[in-house]
């Protein structure tokens, strides 16, 4: 039997809600609120049954508007690539700074997308960010934590 | 109100908010008009560079996007057959046969002069109905609240869900259930934490907004960028024609503009609909109010089919204002995400924002106006140039979404925790968004669900934890007939597809 993505994702949806409503039932909430006509469980529980209606529902019902996605068409390389990049610039940024993150994020982005063009890449990467880092820290007063560019005496 | 109305004027009229208006429109405009990107990305990118301004001019910088990005999604949608957003899809039945013709040019200055009419119109009824809807409802109390909650995410539901109104409701829940992590606002009990540290505050409305908009549209736009139907087109832009409007096609427009913005404002104010429905619904009607010979000209290029759509959604966006202003409830996407900007500068909106800050008030509906005079001097001049946008090649735009997103959440928090835990969202809304599940709803859900719970908690409470608060006083209860007549309408819709 052949499960539409659809279905699937209201299966998923399900499991969340069923272990949504068993963490709700297990909040600990004050000895005297036990009873109380509304506690901290309370919508948390009715949320948990909602999510299991509404899912539940979805999974039984036939479906009258399909969605078809065509995965041939779905570029999965780029998107990994993408992501990866992208959780690598979140697990550095606070060990290297914003500055060097950024820049690197920026540059290999636009190479993993088909970018080849080596000066504007470098010039949409490391001086936009220093413009953009300007903008905001030196013009706009906004604080933006940098401790490699604090280190070299490059921000105060 | 006329005193408001001056301490609005004093407030949006001053250097920097001006100067916030322009920028606003500007940038708006250049995001709108980038297909995918739409009002509530622009806005979401916009939330981090607020918070260094006042409220006013926050909300205004803010107002100055949503215009502009409404105007901007009208300008792809002409030149490109490909509307920035769902609002401007109907501008398109007739902008681009328009441009098709030569006339891009004058499909823009037709699309501009409508929406500034819309706009000013609608700004109008703003003006005169909030005051006095802000009076009627300082007669809610709390089930009305919640009742009212549960209309409002019924009908984004409704209007968002393209015939798929369970999957429009499992985000509404899903964004309930995302609003409760953290510490319970009463008791201080932390709920669905799973003892992380980084989740006792709940999590950041500004990282459920770029997660969810910003990051996963950037991630869609790469996703299908092997789709033959979906990517996007480059077209030439160095002949847009004249903008020039002659004396005929303003006698239509003339007809046109009066009665869409009517529909459109009122459209605008329901909750849930906006500009979407506003502007196929004004497209439907000008097709009937005209003559027959008019009426073959529609979906060739017609004045009527153009200004109509762009009058209503235009108008739509100033109605929408009314429930978040005037009740603390947004009507759409675009207005949760404001409402969650507003709850960021510290101010509650409903109906004593009128009383306790008029100045934001006022300053808010005055600066829609200044922003719809902003959009038609600042953009109409400048159409051919801003067109050019449209040639940035998507391997340089959506890293640049990303880092936008990235920075507004890191400038937030200082914390890598929450930009994984964005990545990780916006992964699952892309994935959401590719089988039609739609995202306005969460968002609503998301920055309604503490509001609602602190309705639900108090209206249980007075009632005993008895459900007859759901139908003691009329207001609730015909608020909630209401709401099951859509849920009704819904299903009987699904029956009578399937038959």
């Amino acid at each position: 039997m052949r499960i539409s993505p659809t279905k699937f994702i209201s299966l998923l949806f399900l499991v969340l809600s069923i272990f949504y409503l068993y963490t709700a039932y297990n909040i600990q909430v004050f000895a005297f609120d036990e009873n109380a006509p509304f506690n901290a469980r309370t919508f948390p529980i009715y949320l948990g049954w909602a999510g299991i209606i509404l899912s539940s529902l979805k999974i039984i019902l036939p479906e009258k508007v399909t969605t078809e996605v065509n995965h041939k068409h779905l570029d999965y390389k780029s998107i990994i690539y993408l992501i990866i990049v992208s959780l690598i610039y979140a697990a550095v940024i606070l060990k290297i700074g914003y500055f060097i993150s950024t820049s690197l994020f920026l540059f290999a982005s636009y190479y993993f997308l088909g970018e080849r063009r080596w000066g504007l890449m470098f010039i949409l990467s490391f001086p936009f960010v220093a413009a953009f880092m300007y903008l905001l820290h030196g013009l706009l007063n906004i604080y933006l934590r940098d401790p490699f560019l604090k280190y070299i005496g490059v921000m105060g | 109100m006329i005193e408001g109305i001056l301490i609005g004027l004093s407030t949006a009229l001053s250097l920097t908010n001006i100067l916030m208006v322009m920028v606003g429109c500007f940038a708006g405009t250049i995001i709108g008009m980038l297909p995918g990107l739409g009002p509530m990305t622009a806005i979401a990118l916009m939330i981090p560079i607020t918070y260094g301004f006042d409220p006013s001019t926050g909300l205004i910088l803010m107002a100055g996007v949503y215009y502009g990005a409404v105007f901007g999604g009208s300008t792809s949608s002409i030149l490109l057959n490909a509307p920035g957003i769902p609002g401007t899809v109907a501008t398109a039945f007739d902008g681009y046969p328009m441009a098709q013709q030569g006339k891009a040019g004058k499909a823009l200055a037709i699309a501009a002069y409508s929406s500034f009419a819309g706009g000013t119109i609608s700004a109008i009824f703003l003006l005169v109905a909030a005051p006095s809807l802000s009076k009627v409802s300082l007669a809610f109390r709390s089930p009305d609240y919640f009742a009212l909650m549960i209309l409002g995410l019924t009908a984004i539901s409704a209007f968002s869900s393209k015939g798929q109104f369970l999957k429009a409701m499992m985000m509404v829940v899903l964004g309930l259930m995302l609003a409760t992590v953290g510490q319970d606002s009463l008791s201080d009990i932390t709920r669905f934490t799973f003892n992380n540290m980084n989740l006792t505050d709940g999590i950041s409305f500004v990282l459920i907004v770029m997660a969810t908009f910003a990051m996963s549209e950037a991630l869609t736009i790469i996703f299908r960028g092997k789709d033959p139907n979906r990517a996007a087109k480059q077209i030439s832009l160095t002949e847009l024609g004249s903008i020039k409007v002659n004396k005929e096609e303003t006698i239509k427009m003339a007809k046109t503009i009066p009665r869409s913005s009517i529909l459109g404002f009122l459209i605008g104010v329901l909750p849930g609909a906006g500009a979407t429905i506003a502007s196929f619904l004004a497209y439907g009607m000008e097709r009937n109010y005209v003559n027959e010979e008019e009426k073959q000209k529609f979906g060739k290029g017609s004045v009527h089919g153009l200004s109509a759509p762009e009058t209503a959604n235009n108008a739509a966006c100033s109605g929408s204002f009314v429930p978040l202003l005037t009740l603390g409830i947004p009507g759409s996407g675009t207005t949760a995400v404001m409402l969650g900007a507003l709850l960021g500068f510290g101010i509650q909106p409903g109906p004593r924002l009128y009383q306790t800050n008029p100045e934001i008030f006022w300053s808010v509906i005055m600066s829609m106006y200044i922003g719809m005079v902003v959009l038609l001097i600042l953009n109409l001049p400048l159409i051919p140039y801003i067109a050019r946008i449209l040639a940035v090649p998507r391997n340089y735009l959506i890293p640049l979404i990303l880092f936008f997103s990235v920075t507004g959440i890191y400038l937030m928090s200082f914390n890598n925790f929450d930009i994984f835990l964005m990545i990780g969202i916006a992964v699952v809304a892309t994935f959401l968004r590719l089988y039609d599940f739609p995202m306005p709803p969460l968002i609503l859900a998301f920055v309604l669900g503490g509001l609602m719970e602190e309705t639900l908690r108090r209206s249980l409470l007075i009632s005993d934890g008895s459900p007859n608060f759901l139908w003691d006083r009329p207001i609730t209860l015909i608020i909630l007939l209401i709401t099951v007549t859509i849920v009704g309408w819904q299903i009987f819709s699904t029956f009578r597809k399937k038959n």
